[in-house]
C-alpha cells in the first residue's frame, strides 16, 4: 500500500465518520421522542400547554417553535440589511487598508462566544432596547397588540436583536465575498453605457449574485435558529400558554432555550426528558432544512 | 520544495503515540492507590459537598470524593443507573422512581431554605407576606404593590402603586420544587393548577437562569419580586421577607427558625429505607418555624453490592464517609449558608447508615 491509498482510506473512514453521526442522532432522537408522541399525539406540535408535573404532565412545543421562527425571523429582518451595508462598504467604497481592518473585526465578532453575548445583553443592551425602543412604542403604540405587553427588556424582541447582533459577521463576510466575484467586465460595461456607482451595485452587483447572497441570509438563519445561551438570557424564558407570541414584549422561550433551561432538572421516570428531545429533533430538523436551502442556492450561484 | 513523506516523519508520531500511552497507563493505573467515590446531583448542595469532600481529604487521604453538581433531575438518573455511587437530590424520589431504584436510602444531609426576595425603592423596611399571598401573585391575581392584601398585611409602609414583575427560575431546578410545594400547601388553586415540580407551568412571569439570574434581575428591576435560596441571599446581602407561618407570627429565615422547622417534625419522618415522597417541612408547625425549608437528601443503596466497581473497602469508606458528614460535618453548614441538621435528624441518619450493606453484612461496627 502507497502513501496515497493509506492517506485515501483515512480521509474516507474521518468524512464517513460526520455521516454516520447524524445518522446517529437522528436514530437516538427518534427513539427517545417516540413515547411522547405516543402519550400526546399530534398535539405534541399544535398545543402549548407545557406540564412536567406528576399527575399533571401535558407537552405541547408550539409557543417555543413559534418563538424560534419569530426571534430568527427579527434577526434576520433587522440583521440582514446591516451586514448587506457592511458587505456593499467594504466592497464597493472602502481603501484596500479600511477593508482590511474593517474585515478582522468583524471576524473577530464572529468569535466571541455566545455566553458573553448574552451576559451583555442581560446587563447592557437590554436597558437600552428598554428605554429607547420599548418604552417609547409602549407608550405612542400601546394600542396595538403586538406593542401591547408591559415591556421588561426580557421579551422576543431583545431575543431577535441580539440574534441581529450574532447573524451580522457570517451573513456580511458571506455576502461580501459573493460581491467580490462580480466580473469587473459587469461593472466597466455598465460604467461604460454611462451608469453611475449606484447603477454598477444595483443592477451590476446585486442582481449577478442575488442567489449568493439569499445563500448568505439563510446561513445566519441558520445560526439563529440553533442558538441558545444569548438566547435564553434576554428572553424571558416562559413556559406554556404564557410563553405564546402574544406581543413583541411578552416573554417566551425558544426550542434549544427550553432544552438547555429544563433537561438537567427533568425527572428521568417521566416524560418530560422525551418531550424535551422531541423538541431537539423538531429543531435539528428546522436547522437542516434551513442550511440544505442555504447550501443548494450557494451552489447554485457558485456553477 | 521537498516532499517529506509519512516514513520520514514516523519516528515523531510513534513518539507522540508513545507519550499518550502512557500518559492513559498513568491514568488506568492511579486510581489503584487512591479510591474514588462518585456522586452527582443537586447543584444547591453542591458547595457544601465539594468542602466535605476537601475537608474529609484530611481525614483519610486515601480517597476522592468525586461530586457532580448536574442537577438534581441528572442525579436521580445516574442513581438509577448505577453510574454513581451516591445521589444527591433536593426533592425525595417519587413512587415511580422508588419502584425503578429498589433499596434506596434516603439521608437528608442538610436543610435550606427558600426567601421571598424584592425590589421596593425607598423601603427599607423587611416587608410582611403570607403564602396565600404569594401564591396570588405567582398566579396573576395580585397584580399591584398597592393591592389591599398586601397592604394591610403590612400596616406603616406606604406600598407603591406599580405593577409587581413576577420572576421565577427559568430551569428546572429544586428550589422551585420547595417553593411550589409551599405554595401547594397553602393555596389550594395553586395546588390543582399549577402543583409542584422541579419545574412548573408557571401562569404569569419572567424566567431567569440559576440563583444569580433571579438576584441580578431582582436588583435591576424595580417593583419586582423572586425568590431564592437562603444561602445565596445571605452571601449577597439581598432583602426578603418575614413570612406568616400556621402559629401566626411573621418570621425571617433565621438558622434557628430554620432549624424549628425540621425539629418539630422529625417524629414524623419515616425510616431510611421507607418512601420520603410525603416528606415536606414547608409550613411546618412552631412559634418560630420559618414556613418554606427543607431537607436534601443523599441517596444511596441499602445494598452497595449491587453497584458495579464497588468492593468492601470502598464501601466501608463511604459509609464512613456519610457518617461523618451528618455528624462533623454539620458544622461548615453555616458558614456556606446552610442550616445544619436538629440532633433529632442526625439519630434518624445513624439508624439509616446503619442499614447499608455489602453482600449482606453490616458496614458501621457496634457502636
Amino acid at each position: 500500500m502507497n502513501e496515497d491509498e493509506v492517506f485515501y482510506l483515512f480521509s474516507l473512514a474521518v468524512a464517513s465518520i460526520s455521516l454516520l453521526l447524524l445518522a446517529l442522532i437522528l436514530v437516538v432522537l427518534v427513539q427517545y421522542t417516540l413515547p411522547v408522541i405516543k402519550e400526546m399525539g399530534f398535539d405534541y406540535f399544535i398545543t402549548s400547554s407545557w406540564n412536567p408535573v406528576f399527575g399533571k404532565e401535558r407537552y405541547g412545543i408550539l409557543p417555543y417553535f413559534l418563538g424560534t421562527v419569530l426571534t430568527s425571523f427579527i434577526a434576520v429582518l433587522v440583521g440582514v440589511p446591516i451586514s448587506f451595508g457592511i458587505a456593499l462598504f467594504l466592497t464597493e467604497y472602502s481603501n484596500k487598508t479600511l477593508k482590511k481592518y474593517l474585515s478582522i473585526m468583524i471576524d473577530l465578532l464572529a468569535a466571541i462566544p455566545s455566553v458573553i453575548y448574552g451576559l451583555w445583553g442581560f446587563f447592557v443592551f437590554r436597558n437600552f432596547i428598554l428605554d429607547y425602543i420599548e418604552k417609547p412604542l409602549h407608550n405612542y403604540f400601546g394600542k396595538i397588540s403586538i406593542f401591547s405587553a408591559t415591556p421588561t427588556g426580557l421579551d422576543f424582541l431583545s431575543g431577535g436583536l441580539i440574534l441581529a447582533i450574532m447573524i451580522i459577521p457570517i451573513v456580511s463576510s458571506v455576502t461580501r465575498e459573493v460581491l467580490e466575484l462580480v466580473p469587473t467586465e459587469i461593472k466597466e460595461g455598465i460604467y461604460a453605457i454611462g451608469g453611475n456607482r449606484y447603477d454598477v451595485i444595483v443592477y451590476g452587483s446585486i442582481r449577478y449574485s442575488k442567489n449568493g447572497i439569499l445563500g448568505a441570509i439563510l446561513l445566519g438563519l441558520g445560526r439563529a435558529v440553533g442558538e441558545t445561551m444569548a438566547v435564553s438570557m434576554v428572553i424571558g424564558n416562559a413556559t406554556g400558554e404564557n410563553a405564546l407570541p402574544r406581543s413583541l414584549f411578552s416573554a417566551g422561550q425558544t426550542l434549544s432555550s427550553l432544552i438547555a433551561n429544563e433537561f438537567n432538572e427533568a425527572n428521568p421516570t417521566s416524560l418530560h426528558p422525551n418531550a424535551l428531545v422531541g423538541a431537539g429533533l423538531v429543531l435539528l430538523m428546522m436547522a437542516i432544512v434551513v442550511n440544505l436551502g442555504a447550501r443548494a442556492i450557494v451552489n447554485k450561484y457558485k456553477r | 520544495m521537498k516532499r517529506r513523506s509519512i516514513a520520514k516523519k514516523l519516528p515523531s508520531y510513534l513518539l507522540f503515540s508513545l507519550l499518550i500511552l502512557v500518559y492513559a497507563l498513568y491514568l488506568v493505573i492511579l486510581p489503584s492507590s487512591t479510591l474514588v467515590i462518585n456522586g452527582a446531583g443537586s447543584t444547591f448542595v453542591y458547595p457544601l459537598i465539594s468542602k466535605w469532600s476537601s475537608e474529609y481529604r484530611k481525614i483519610d487521604p486515601s480517597m476522592i470524593i468525586n461530586y457532580q453538581s448536574i442537577g438534581s433531575g441528572g442525579g436521580i438518573r445516574l442513581f438509577i443507573n448505577k453510574t454513581v455511587d451516591f445521589g444527591a437530590s433536593d426533592a425525595p424520589l417519587n413512587k415511580q422512581q422508588m419502584e425503578v431504584a429498589k433499596g434506596v436510602i434516603h439521608i437528608p444531609e442538610t436543610l435550606g431554605a427558600v426567601v421571598m426576595s424584592y425590589n421596593l425603592p425607598n423601603i427599607n423596611l423587611i416587608i410582611n407576606l403570607t403564602g396565600e399571598v404569594i401564591a396570588d401573585i405567582y398566579l396573576g391575581k395580585i397584580t399591584r404593590w398597592s393591592d389591599k392584601r398586601i397592604t394591610e398585611l403590612n400596616p406603616g409602609i406606604k406600598m407603591p402603586d406599580e405593577k409587581i414583575v413576577v420572576i421565577h427560575r427559568a430551569e428546572g431546578s429544586g428550589t422551585t420544587y420547595v417553593f411550589t410545594d409551599y405554595l401547594s400547601r397553602v393555596n389550594n388553586e395553586w395546588k390543582s393548577l399549577v402543583g409542584r415540580g422541579t419545574s412548573v407551568q408557571w401562569p404569569t412571569g419572567l424566567g431567569a437562569v440559576g440563583s444569580e439570574g433571579v438576584a441580578s434581575l431582582i436588583n435591576q428591576i424595580k417593583f419586582s419580586i423572586g425568590y431564592i435560596e437562603l444561602s445565596y441571599a445571605l452571601q449577597t446581602n439581598m432583602t426578603y421577607a418575614a413570612i406568616r407561618n400556621q402559629y401566626g407570627k411573621f418570621v425571617i429565615p433565621a438558622p434557628e427558625n430554620v432549624k424549628q422547622a425540621a425539629s418539630n417534625l422529625a417524629r414524623s419522618l419515616p425510616k431510611g429505607n421507607e418512601s420520603w415522597e410525603n416528606v415536606s417541612l414547608v409550613d411546618a408547625p412552631g412559634e418560630n418555624a420559618y414556613p418554606i425549608v427543607s431537607f436534601s437528601y443523599i441517596l444511596v443503596y441499602e445494598e452497595l453490592s449491587l453497584l458495579p466497581g464497588m468492593n468492601e473497602r470502598k464501601a466501608k469508606d463511604l459509609v464512613n464517609f456519610l457518617w461523618w458528614c451528618v455528624h462533623e460535618g454539620q458544622n461548615y453548614s453555616l458558614s456556606l449558608g446552610y442550616v445544619p441538621l436538629p440532633p433529632e435528624v442526625v439519630r434518624i441518619n445513624e439508624e439509616s447508615i446503619r442499614m447499608i450493606k455489602f453482600k449482606g453484612i453490616s458496614l458501621m461496627g457496634g457502636d
